[in-house]
């Protein structure tokens, strides 16, 4: 039998090595360190429809990850979906004029918001507003929007020869 | 008619044989969950077994994480290359270990290594009289032998757990980005945008938790319940392995409807 | 002498005691008095190690009392038994000494469990012990490495090391060697005389336990059938008990199990 020293350094490598280990999983693996301790401040944005966005999906601007969505509410009164967005403490200068899209990354992919900055000189803070928004694209629309505008088109065409 | 009242019978010593086996364990739980108070004045006999439980199980653990890691990059990126969707493999690999491959294939390889031989240890103190020897010195067996042991197979266990998941993660590395070509950026991105932190990584330690506790109990259990001949620590040993196992298996299916179910 | 008018240290009161449906004892009484040496015998499986585990408060009797030193230990609560075996030394049959400790530990375990001393006084009292036994010499060895006669011994310091009141010997004789048999024989008596213990021997080893015991009880059948001093009981004209202590083949207790006669079953097994 290994003596007591020897086995009690063996237990707090032990112990050492599996605390870096969850460690590992909450920093490395997870989204802990991007939404760490609450620091940050919150947006809020209205949008006609989500489509599939969902809590903690990211918020980008120029593509870089500056923050997740927080929480998605419905206003009863507008019919419209109350996104809040929290925004990490190191991108505090945000144009007010800025414009909240949600896009979707890749034709599957997950949704997200992008954020296109403005040209005001006064940036948003905490419990601001994005006044400027676009809903979400959602396919079927597009695809019955497609059909009618080439309907329509055709039916132009189809009339035109009559009509002379 | 008689037979019918036999087989009646037999069902009914059975029955109560299992719920006799059921008190006795949740006695022997309750008395170690009391026993905590006297271990935090006494933490040299947590460390010793940490040693017996912990320390020789990691290796087992450490290479098998790293080869389901492996596995799962491999299997991973077949099936998601299909949908050209190789840049979610980090995802994949990371959910499944996190989520479950992590907390219920340490606690199978934990029945297996540390638990039949936790049973062993203690049926064969049993079989040669050592544990009523100690009732004879007027020390609580189930304090100063049962409860040490315990105690450090619940802590072993969610640690790990956390060694087979890291180590799974960067296996799935190793295959996806060294040998398949899937980006390493992209990799660690996507799991980062997709687990987490509250909802995947703590339920998975919830879950090694419950785990390190319920195969520590059956382990202990086994064997200070076992019969006192080596015929009978040889079952209690087995009995160990097959009651873990399904107990594992079982709860995970009920602790994942709770958590992951809405 | 005075200390048989003394009570006696153990009194057992119409003890029963079941084993699922057999009756292991059905009504047996015990007066173990103090500072003697007191044998219990039976053949095998008459229960000698469960009435020492009753004694020890380890069992309960399904009736009966057990009363040790003026107390009954079933109506003890856990902390009152254990107070009360800290006076009580028990040798296993197999010695029962914890395998992960060395001997010196082992004895050096229910001195720790139960005092505050310090370590230089712990030694020495460990020393001590284990020179009774006469195994100072072995205080580093691994119970692993004692042969069966020296675990024993260990044990035995081991059960002396919180000098208790009382000491259970459970079949301290069996499959021991002539000289590692005469070192226990002479180290249950010399203890016995020397620091005034009770003793108290399960065996079935008559010569031996009948040479150091100042009292013998002879139980079969879950009863008593006979007690007195070694000399009177070996005069016994009870047939039973002269078939035990004499080791006679036949007798009340016959050579064959119940069987049909055998031509019966020859024939029997022919047709």
């Amino acid at each position: 039998m290994r003596n007591t020293r020897q086995v009690e350094i063996l237990v707090g490598l032990f112990m050492v090595a599996g605390m870096v280990a969850l460690f590992f999983l909450a920093m490395k693996v997870s989204n802990l360190a991007a939404v760490s301790g609450g620091k940050g401040y919150s947006l809020t944005a209205r949008f006609d429809n989500i489509g599939s966005l969902k809590v903690r999906a990211p918020v980008k601007m120029a593509g870089v990850r500056i923050g997740q969505v927080g929480k998605i509410g419905f206003d009863n009164e507008t019919y419209e979906a109350v996104v809040t967005m929290k925004i990490e403490q190191r991108y505090d200068r945000i144009p007010d004029d800025s414009f909240a899209k949600i896009y979707t990354a890749g034709l599957l992919g997950e949704q997200y918001i992008g954020i296109d900055p403005g040209g005001s000189e006064t940036w948003l803070e905490d419990g601001g507003h994005f006044n400027l928004t676009q809903s979400s694209l959602v396919l079927e629309d597009m695809i019955s929007q497609f059909l009618f505008n080439k309907a329509s088109e055709g039916g132009k065409k189809n009339e035109d020869p009559f009509a002379k | 008619m008689s037979a019918v009242l036999d087989a009646l019978a037999a069902l009914g010593a059975g029955g109560i044989a299992v719920l006799r086996r059921i008190g006795r364990a949740s006695l022997l739980f309750v008395a170690m969950a009391a026993g905590v108070g006297e271990l935090l004045r006494k933490p040299g006999l947590v460390v010793a077994q940490l040693y017996g439980i912990g320390v020789l199980s990691v290796l087992l653990i450490a290479v098998a994480g790293l080869f389901v890691g492996m596995v799962l990059g491999l299997q991973g990126f077949y099936i998601l290359s299909q949908f050209s969707a190789e840049a979610t493999l980090g995802v994949m690999v990371a959910a499944s270990l996190v989520r479950e491959l992590g907390p219920v294939v340490t606690a199978l390889l934990f029945a297996g290594r540390a638990g039949s031989a936790l049973t062993a240890e203690i049926g064969l103190m049993k079989a040669t009289e050592q544990l009523s020897g100690l009732e004879m010195m007027a020390v609580d067996p189930v304090r100063r032998v049962l409860t040490p042991r315990f105690y450090a197979g619940v802590l072993s266990m969610p640690l790990l757990t956390a060694m087979f998941s890291a180590l799974g993660v960067l296996g799935g590395y190793f295959v996806g980005v060294g040998l398949l070509g899937v980006d390493g950026g992209t990799y660690w991105a996507q799991i980062e945008a997709k687990i987490d932190f509250s909802e995947d990584i703590v339920n998975g330690v919830i879950k090694s938790l419950v785990f390190g506790v319920v195969c520590t109990w059956i382990a202990l259990y086994q064997g200070y319940d076992t019969l006192p001949t080596s015929e009978g620590v040889s079952r209690s040993t087995t009995r160990t392995v097959v009651h873990s196992a399904l107990a594992v298996l079982g709860l995970d299916f009920i602790l994942t409807a709770l958590m992951f179910g809405n | 002498m005075p200390e048989s008018e003394s009570p006696p240290l153990v009194r057992v009161r119409g003890l029963c005691f079941r084993r699922g449906s057999r009756v292991i004892f059905d009504g047996i009484d015990l007066d173990i008095r103090r500072g003697r040496v007191t044998a219990v015998m039976g053949p095998s499986g008459t229960g000698k190690t469960t009435l020492l585990k009753l004694i020890s408060g380890q069992l309960r009797p399904d009736r009966g009392t057990v009363e040790v030193d003026g107390v009954d230990v079933h109506a003890l609560d856990r902390a009152g038994l254990y107070r009360l075996r800290m006076r009580m030394g028990m040798l296993f049959q197999s010695g029962a000494l914890l395998t992960d400790l060395d001997v010196f530990e082992n004895v050096a375990y229910p001195i720790r469990e139960h005092t505050r001393l310090n370590e230089s006084l712990i030694r020495r009292l460990v020393l001590i012990k284990l020179e009774a036994v006469g195994l100072r010499g072995a205080a580093r060895l691994m119970p692993s490495q004692l042969s069966g006669g020296m675990a024993r011994r260990v044990a035995l310091a081991r059960a002396i090391a919180m000098d208790p009141m009382m000491i259970l010997y459970d079949e301290p004789f069996t499959g021991q060697d002539p000289i590692s048999m005469g070192a226990l024989l002479k180290l249950i008596r010399g203890l016995n005389d020397a620091v005034r213990l009770t003793s108290i021997v399960v065996s079935h080893d008559v010569r031996e336990t009948a040479e150091i015991a100042d009292e013998l009880y002879v139980i079969s059948n879950g009863k008593v059938v006979q007690h007195g001093s070694p000399e009177a009981m070996m005069r016994s004209d009870d047939p039973w008990v002269r078939q035990f202590l004499h080791g006679l083949p036949d007798g009340p207790v016959p050579f064959h199990y119940p069987a049909p006669p055998l031509a019966d079953e020859l024939l029997g097994a022919g047709t």
